[in-house]
This record gives C-alpha cells, sequence and structure tokens, in this order.
C-alpha cells in the first residue's frame, strides 16, 4: 500500500505501539536455525497461523511459523481489535448526545478527543497483543521466522533465502484490501482499514466508498466522532448479502446518525484541488461531486497469494479467489493446506480460527473434517448491530426448504423498552412445519452476542420447541429468543388441538 | 370489536363519491391524463390514469356519470397512449409500450427525468384492461375502445424488461438504462407479473415469477403467519383488480393461504403495531393505524423547520420496522376495506371522528399527523389530494360493495392466462 496521504504512518506513536509491536515484531529480530524437518510450517501469522501453531505445537509437532509484518495479523493489528475499541468510543459519545432519552442530560461542553480515542484503541491493541506475543509462541516451542515466504518445491520453502523443509504446510496469508479502480484514487491518497487506525486528528470530512461490514462500522463510528461523513454504496442497500429489513434499519440508523447515505451510487472520479479531494459521484442519471478531506475504502478483500511461488509447491489458487481447497481445506498439493481469509469465503476471524483447528486435525492427525460442517455466525458492529448464522430464506427457497420466519421486534422485549433499544429484530428460521433452525438474523445493539445462543442450538440439533423449555433470565434482550421459541409453540395449537384441550378442560 | 361504532352506507358512499370527483377534477380531458396530486402544476401520473380508468365502470353503475361520457374520457386516455411518442427518447412518452411514470399533463411528454415505470405501466394497463371488460357494447365508440385496449396491452415488450434477469427491472432510463438492481421481497407487483406472464405478444418466462416469489419472506409476526411486506399499500394495489380469493399460486399452495387472505392479516398485523405504537406517536391505537406510501411531514417544510425528530416526507412507511414518523394514510383503512370490513370501518370511522381535518371535501388527503398537531389546527395534514389514494379508495368500497372490479377482471382472458402461467390454481380459475 504505497500511499502519499498526510495521514499515513506506522510510525509507533507511545509506548502502547511499542508495547504491541514488542510483542508482534520486536526490533532486532533474528530467526532461529531451521530444523532439519518440520512437521508444520505455517506461513502467515494472523489469527488462522497463530491458532494453527498454538494448537500443534502443544500437541506435540515440531511447528515453524512464518510472518512477513505483524503477528496477530489483521484482526489484531488493522482489524477486529482497533474498531470495535474506537467503535465503544463512538457509541458512547452517541448515548451523551442522546442522553435525554435516558432522563440524563448531556454533558454542557461535549467534545471529541479524537487523539484520546486514539490512545485508548491503541492502548486495548497492545494489552490483547500480549496474547499473540512472540514470546508465548517461543514458549510453546514455536520456531518464529519473520520474513518473506518462498516455496521452493512440494515439500520446501524459503524464508529469506533460509530453506525450511516440511512434511506438511499450511497457507495462512490472509487478505489484504481491495482497491476500487477510480481514477485518481491512489493519487489523491485514501483510507483503508491497513492505515486508517493510525490517524492522528479526525477528518473533517470523510467520504466513505463501500458499505460492506468495514465501510458500514466505520462511517458510523467516525460521524459519531464529529466528522461530517458521507457514505457511498452501489446497492439499493447497505449490507448486500444480509436481510433487507437488516439493511434497511441500518440506513434509517445511519440518517438519524447524520451520515448522508448516497446508496445506488458509485464514485467514479477523484482529483485534488486545493488540498482538498474532491470526488464525482454518480447515481443512475445524476452527477454530483463532493469535497471531502480524506476517503475511505470498504470494497471487498482479495486474498494474499501473490509472491509465494505457489506454482514451485503445486498448489493452485486464484487471484480473486486464493487458494483452492476441498472440503477439508487441502490443496491440490496434498501436503499443503490453507485456512482463513486466503482461502475463505466468509473472512472472518472466528473462521479463520475455526478453518485452522480443522487444518491441524486434517493435516496432523488424519483427521476428515469438513469445512462444510460448520455453522458459522457473524455480525457487523454498527449500532444496532447485525448478526447472522446459517441460510437466509432465499439460500432456503433455492435449496427447496420450505420455510417458516418467527419474527420478535424488539419493541416487544422488555429489557430493550428499559435499554431504550428497541431497534431490530430477531428473526429465527425454521424449515416450515418443523422446529428445525435453519438460521436467525438478528439486529439488535447486542446482536453479535444474542446470536451464539441461535449458533449453539444448530450446532446441537436444539430446535425451537426445546428452545422454548429454556429458562433465559429476566429481563435481558436474549429473552426475543424465548419470544420466537414461543410463537412457533403457539403455531401448534391447531384448532383441532385447541378444541381437545377445551373439552379436556371442560371434562 | 363489534360494539365498536362504525362507517355507515351512506358515509361510505359520500366518501367514494368524493374520491372519484378527483379524477373529474385532476383531468385534462383533451388527452385524458391525469394529475398526480391536486397541487399546483403536478405532471400526470401514469400510474393514476390507470386507477382513473377503473373508476369509470363504477361511476357509470352507480350513476354518478353517464356511459357516453366515460367512454369518451376512456377514448381520449387510450387514444393519447395508442399515438405517444414511443421513441424511448428522453422527451419522449414511452419505450417498447411502457410508459415514463410522469409526463406533462398537456404535451404528454416525460417530466423530471422520471423512469420508464414497470410497475405503473402495469397499473396503466390494468385500468385500461377494466375499461375494455366494461365497455362491452356492440356500438362503434366501445368497439373502438377494445382494440385500443388491445393494441396497448400487446405492444408492451414485458420480456424487455427483464433484461436478461431473473426478475422484471423497476425502470428504464435513457440517459443510464436499466436500474441495475432488482426488485426483492413480497411487493404490490403481482399484477405487473399477471400481465406480462398473460401477454400473448411479448410473455415473460414462466422462471421469472417463480424467481421473484423466492424472495418472498413468510413470516409470525404478533401472532399471525403472513407474507411479510411493511407499507399496507403492497396488500392492496394488486388485489383492487384481481379477486385472490380462492386462488392460489405454489407458494401459497404450501403456506395454506391465499393473498386475500394474506392482506386480512397485514391489516390486523398493523393494528397490533398501532397498539403497541413502539415509537409513542400520537394517536395510534388498535382503530387508528394505516402506515403505507403516502405524502408526509418533511424537515424541509418552512413551518417544521425546527422540528427534531425526523420526518421522511413521501416515503413508503410501514410495519414494524417504519419508517415511521407517526404519518397514517387516513385512507389505507378503507383500501382494506374487502379483507376485513369490520375492522376497517371501525378504524375509517374511529379515525375520521378524531381527525376530521384529514378529509377536505370529502376527500382524503394523503396524510395526517396527529403528533405534529398546532393548536387550533388539529393534525399536522398533507396538502391537496394524491390521485392513488383516491383511486384505491373508489376501487375498495366498490370491491366491498358490490365486486365489480374483480368480476370484471376475473373474465379478462389474459388476467387469468397470467394467473395460470404464474401457477396459480382453485377458486374462480
Amino acid at each position: 500500500m504505497q500511499q502519499q496521504d498526510y495521514f499515513y504512518s506506522t510510525v509507533p506513536q507511545d509506548s502502547h505501539d511499542r508495547e504491541r509491536l514488542d510483542n508482534v515484531h520486536p526490533a532486532g529480530w533474528r530467526n532461529p536455525q531451521p530444523a532439519d524437518r518440520y512437521s508444520l510450517v505455517v506461513v502467515g501469522a494472523g489469527t488462522a497461523g497463530l491458532v494453527a501453531a498454538h494448537a500443534a505445537a502443544a500437541l506435540g509437532a515440531k511447528v515453524a511459523l512464518i510472518e512477513r509484518n505483524l503477528l496477530g495479523g489483521d484482526c489484531l493489528n488493522v482489524g477486529c481489535v482497533p474498531s470495535k475499541a474506537i467503535i465503544r468510543t463512538a457509541r458512547l459519545y452517541a448515548d451523551m448526545r442522546n442522553a435525554g432519552q435516558y432522563g440524563a442530560q448531556t454533558p454542557d461542553d461535549l467534545r471529541v478527543d479524537f487523539a484520546a480515542v486514539m490512545q485508548r484503541m491503541r492502548g486495548i491493541r497492545a494489552r490483547i497483543s500480549r496474547a499473540d506475543s512472540v514470546h508465548r509462541l517461543i514458549e510453546a516451542g514455536v520456531d518464529v521466522f519473520f520474513g518473506e515466504a518462498r516455496f521452493t518445491g512440494t515439500d520446501t520453502l524459503t524464508v529469506d533465502g533460509v530453506k525450511l523443509r516440511f512434511k506438511k504446510a499450511l497457507i495462512a496469508t490472509g487478505a489484504r484490501p481491495n482497491t476500487p479502480l477510480i481514477p485518481g484514487l491512489v493519487e489523491a491518497g485514501f483510507l483503508t482499514n491497513e492505515n486508517v487506525f493510525d490517524l492522528t486528528e479526525l477528518p473533517r470530512r470523510l467520504l466513505v466508498i463501500g458499505g460492506g461490514p468495514l465501510g458500514c462500522e466505520l462511517a458510523q463510528a467516525f460521524c459519531r466522532f464529529g466528522a461530517q461523513t458521507i457514505i457511498a454504496q452501489d446497492w439499493p442497500l447497505f449490507l448486500p448479502k444480509e436481510e433487507r429489513d437488516a439493511a434497511q434499519l441500518l440506513s434509517d440508523a445511519f440518517a438519524r446518525d447524520g451520515i448522508e447515505v448516497r446508496l445506488n451510487t458509485r464514485a467514479v472520479n477523484v482529483r485534488t484541488e486545493g488540498g482538498q479531494k474532491l470526488v464525482d459521484l454518480v447515481s443512475d442519471d445524476y452527477k454530483s461531486t463532493v469535497a471531502v478531506d480524506a476517503i475511505l475504502t470498504g470494497t471487498g478483500r482479495v486474498p494474499n497469494v501473490d509472491g509465494l511461488n505457489l506454482e514451485a509447491a503445486g498448489v493452485d489458487f486464484d487471484t480473486a479467489l486464493g487458494i483452492r481447497v476441498d472440503d477439508f481445506l487441502c490443496s491440490s498439493n496434498r501436503r499443503i493446506y490453507a485456512a482463513g481469509d486466503a482461502c475463505l469465503e466468509h473472512k472472518f476471524t472466528h473462521t479463520a480460527d475455526a478453518s485452522a483447528r480443522i487444518v491441524v486435525r486434517n493435516a496432523l492427525f488424519l483427521g476428515r473434517q469438513r469445512l462444510s460442517a460448520l455453522t458459522i455466525p457473524w455480525c457487523t458492529y454498527t449500532d444496532p448491530a447485525i448478526a447472522h448464522v446459517g441460510l437466509y430464506v432465499r439460500q432456503a427457497h433455492e435449496r427447496c426448504i420450505p420455510v417458516k420466519t418467527f419474527t420478535i421486534p424488539m419493541h416487544d422485549v422488555d429489557r430493550a423498552i428499559a435499554d431504550n433499544e428497541e431497534v431490530g429484530f430477531v428473526k429465527i428460521h425454521v424449515k416450515e412445519r418443523t422446529d428445525r433452525i435453519l438460521g436467525a438474523t438478528i439486529v439488535a445493539r447486542h446482536a453479535g452476542d444474542i446470536i451464539n445462543e441461535i449458533t449453539l442450538a444448530m450446532v446441537a440439533g436444539i430446535g425451537l420447541r426445546t428452545l422454548a423449555h429454556v429458562i433465559h433470565a429476566y429481563p435481558t434482550q436474549a429473552e426475543a429468543i424465548k419470544k420466537a421459541a414461543d410463537a412457533y409453540n403457539r403455531t401448534r395449537l391447531t384448532p383441532t388441538i385447541q378444541a381437545l384441550l377445551r373439552g379436556w378442560l371442560r371434562w | 370489536m363489534s360494539s365498536e361504532p362504525s362507517m355507515n352506507e351512506q358515509m361510505l358512499d359520500q366518501l367514494q363519491r368524493a374520491a372519484f370527483g378527483y379524477f373529474l377534477q385532476a383531468v385534462n380531458p383533451a388527452n385524458g391524463l391525469i394529475a398526480d396530486t391536486s397541487r399546483e402544476g403536478s405532471p400526470c401520473s401514469i400510474g393514476v390514469v390507470g386507477f382513473a380508468l377503473s373508476t369509470y365502470p363504477v361511476a357509470v353503475e352507480r350513476g354518478w356519470m353517464a356511459r357516453s361520457d366515460a367512454v369518451e374520457r376512456s377514448l381520449a386516455a387510450l387514444r393519447f397512449f395508442r399515438d405517444s411518442d414511443q421513441s424511448g427518447s428522453p422527451e419522449a412518452t414511452g419505450y417498447k409500450g411502457f410508459y415514463y411514470h410522469f409526463l406533462d399533463m398537456h404535451s404528454g411528454a416525460r417530466v423530471w427525468r422520471s423512469e420508464l415505470s414497470t410497475i405503473d405501466t402495469a397499473l396503466l394497463i390494468a385500468g385500461a384492461l377494466t375499461v375494455g371488460q366494461y365497455f362491452s357494447a356492440n356500438t362503434p365508440e366501445e368497439t373502438g375502445l377494445r382494440k385500443l385496449v388491445e393494441a396497448l396491452y400487446l405492444r408492451v415488450d414485458w420480456r424487455w424488461s427483464q433484461s436478461g434477469a431473473a426478475t422484471i427491472r423497476q425502470g428504464w432510463k435513457p440517459e443510464c438504462g436499466f436500474q441495475h438492481y432488482g426488485w426483492d421481497g413480497y411487493n404490490e407487483s403481482i399484477i405487473l407479473y399477471v400481465l406480462a406472464l398473460g401477454s400473448p405478444t411479448h410473455p415473460i418466462d414462466g422462471d421469472c415469477y417463480q424467481a421473484w416469489t423466492a424472495t418472498y419472506q413468510w413470516e409470525n409476526l404478533y401472532g399471525y403467519d403472513f407474507l411479510y411486506a411493511g407499507p399496507l399499500f403492497i396488500h392492496q394495489f394488486s388485489h383492487a383488480w384481481i379477486d385472490f380469493r380462492g386462488i392460489r399460486d405454489c407458494f401459497m399452495r404450501e403456506k395454506r393461504c391465499d393473498y386475500f387472505e394474506n392482506s386480512r392479516r397485514a391489516t390486523e398485523v398493523q393494528r397490533e403495531y398501532a397498539r403497541r405504537n413502539p415509537n409513542r406517536f400520537v394517536g395510534y391505537d388498535e382503530n387508528c393505524w394505516g402506515l403505507t406510501a403516502c405524502d408526509g411531514p418533511s424537515n424541509q417544510l418552512p413551518e417544521l423547520a425546527n422540528e427534531r425528530r425526523r420526518l421522511f416526507g413521501y416515503a413508503a412507511r410501514g410495519v414494524p420496522y417504519g419508517p415511521d414518523d407517526g404519518t397514517l394514510g387516513g385512507w389505507a383503512a378503507l383500501a382494506s376495506l374487502p379483507f376485513a370490513p369490520e375492522t376497517a370501518l371501525c378504524a375509517a370511522h374511529n379515525m375520521l371522528k378524531r381527525y376530521p381535518e384529514m378529509l377536505s371535501a370529502l376527500q382524503y388527503t394523503s396524510s395526517f399527523n396527529p403528533t405534529l398537531a398546532s393548536a387550533g389546527r388539529g393534525a399536522w395534514v398533507s396538502a391537496g389530494h394524491f390521485g392513488l389514494d383516491q383511486g384505491i379508495v373508489v376501487m375498495m368500497i366498490e370491491n366491498y360493495r358490490s365486486q365489480l372490479i374483480w368480476r370484471l377482471m376475473r373474465d379478462c382472458p389474459y388476467i387469468g392466462a397470467g394467473l395460470r402461467r404464474a401457477g396459480f390454481r382453485g377458486g374462480w380459475l
């Protein structure tokens, strides 16, 4: 990412970043002498790589872990951890501004101290980096190599020229932001998740291009910090994979926050004039130009498969889709597996983690675990958050599965009312005329926490009927799930059964 | 509920006739075009012309208009569309048998850079087919009218409106082509699909309807199982023409329901939402509801410039997720009359009693908002009248009273063919 932007900086700014870098890429690091042959060589030390290295080493394998940049990968350094840290502060500012709704008062002098926001974020990142530190890896018996990995054969690779032999290898090189092809964008400079957390001052005016999870989360956070924020999305709704209602509620929330929402809109040209960036936007036949101080792109991610000399290893790959793997996460070279963003459609930390565990079992212990058997939830941490697990209704239709949805609006949940968090819903999809849960979408302030119960039920094969018997602590927002289960039970009271019950009670 | 005061037959008749009056006031007799709204300078909306055409048979039957007058008005509109500029240029009237959404009242040329609208063309064609069914006499005028209807319907290139996609596109503009997104979820466009499937000249594939229904969501909400759509008009518009009682497509067969019963449930869901009133707006209760596509207050209005709540102007308001700014379409209850007569009449009576200001000259305004009441003037009320609202009121009161429109369209071979190709079976089919 070669950008000439005045915000861009990777220089450690304080003791927090020094601590983090000491954990994830210590200065003056010297790679160890390689072993004759490793049971497992892991390329990439993001979530998938770290999980695999620790798990394999704990089970007695001789493991080498290679990282070209920072341990912890995107999640720790430029992804989930820093974004959630600043989102929490942004939410607090929103709550302070809305204090009147809670019978409280908005502070008279409510000012955003952006430097303090980022300092807190760096502190959190440094603290969490301890779990991913090189010191823990060494203690676990993992040989850590910093440098560029390059395959030289079907069972060998080099790290900065030093040869490593392996029985099995795992490619966990992650992904990087996709750069949209907009004339003038690169010249004008732009932010992605890779450098936005290095900002030292809040852009006064921000254009977010792309309405995926990253764009949505950061647009809302920066708006709540006080940036005049425009979000341009080339679709009628944000988060196009999510349910229409979920995306609609998000659009409404954005507008409420003061984000200028531009749906069905493409950015087609960028130029710099007088120190500001002028961006031409097109929506159908409507053209406009906006002037901003910074542009953030969130237009998808592309897998890191370049420079690995995968051809030498006989590993098939696609520059857009990543390493080609089968359902057991094995590549076209039976010795080499892949995990995480480098090969998966769902690029989440928790799927990287789960896929890495599959690889350790399949690669080292003759396991036959399938990726397709995983039940994967995900969540976009906007306010309200949008979480999903399992099938969408359209996917159920595509598979000819009749589906019925039990919907509980959050305004029917006592705790949500008490918390003034009534925007949203719990929708649980079941196979028609059964209680088998096919999937669920939750829109709620704490949707990410609530979805876990549904995931548990799906993994354990628990149906809605059983969930109706699960006592939920009152009052909690997760009680919405119990209400959906109760609604299911009520639909079992057919007129015939109701007549029988009435007869019984009369008797 | 039966003990609740309800609207009587006389009042219903007055409201229906007043609503029809809109089409007499808003017409350009020279070309039959009808203004979208009664506001100064309003262009014609082709959908409103479709509603106007559909109300002429009602007016004749009820003695509000001479048959010859109704024929003349219908012919004026039908001739205009037949002879209109179909080049698809930015100033034309239409393309491929479709028409731009908004037209100049006098010249009939496209205005507001509006889109070539598939759904509004369908509403127009549905209205044309309605007069084609009703004016069945063997006179030169009525025979000519039927030929015009036939010509307009047969030249619509429904297949083109798919643009190679699985479902029909919402619109097309000469400046940028088809709007690049589909139109997912249950909405008011069954009438569009039925007409597009029934066409002997340019039909869409049968798969197209299945592709659309694959985006449906069948939900249990507030204790009701129903095919979900938030705004009430979605559950009303296609039903103004098609009698969905007892006929079922594949989706409804699986759900053991039909679209008529579904609209009844959707009406009950509106009541339940209003009873809950999660946003605590003034007036909402089980007899005061009607979240639908309608005009509404806007923060841009000078008198509301200091209003801190977000106001949505013209929007498709819906339940349970909004948008909801306290604005209700008073007419929406009567538009649900055939599905849930008792519920609808109670609500219509109650709302009019409490907020009589929602009527002007006995015609429903587009909306009212009791939360934005001003001292001495009552609820905020949308200015003027909107043609769509008047049309659906006339048609649904008539379907409730005599089922006239439904009976006419049941005999329309294109509607029958379209329904059958969409997979509808049973009942009157």
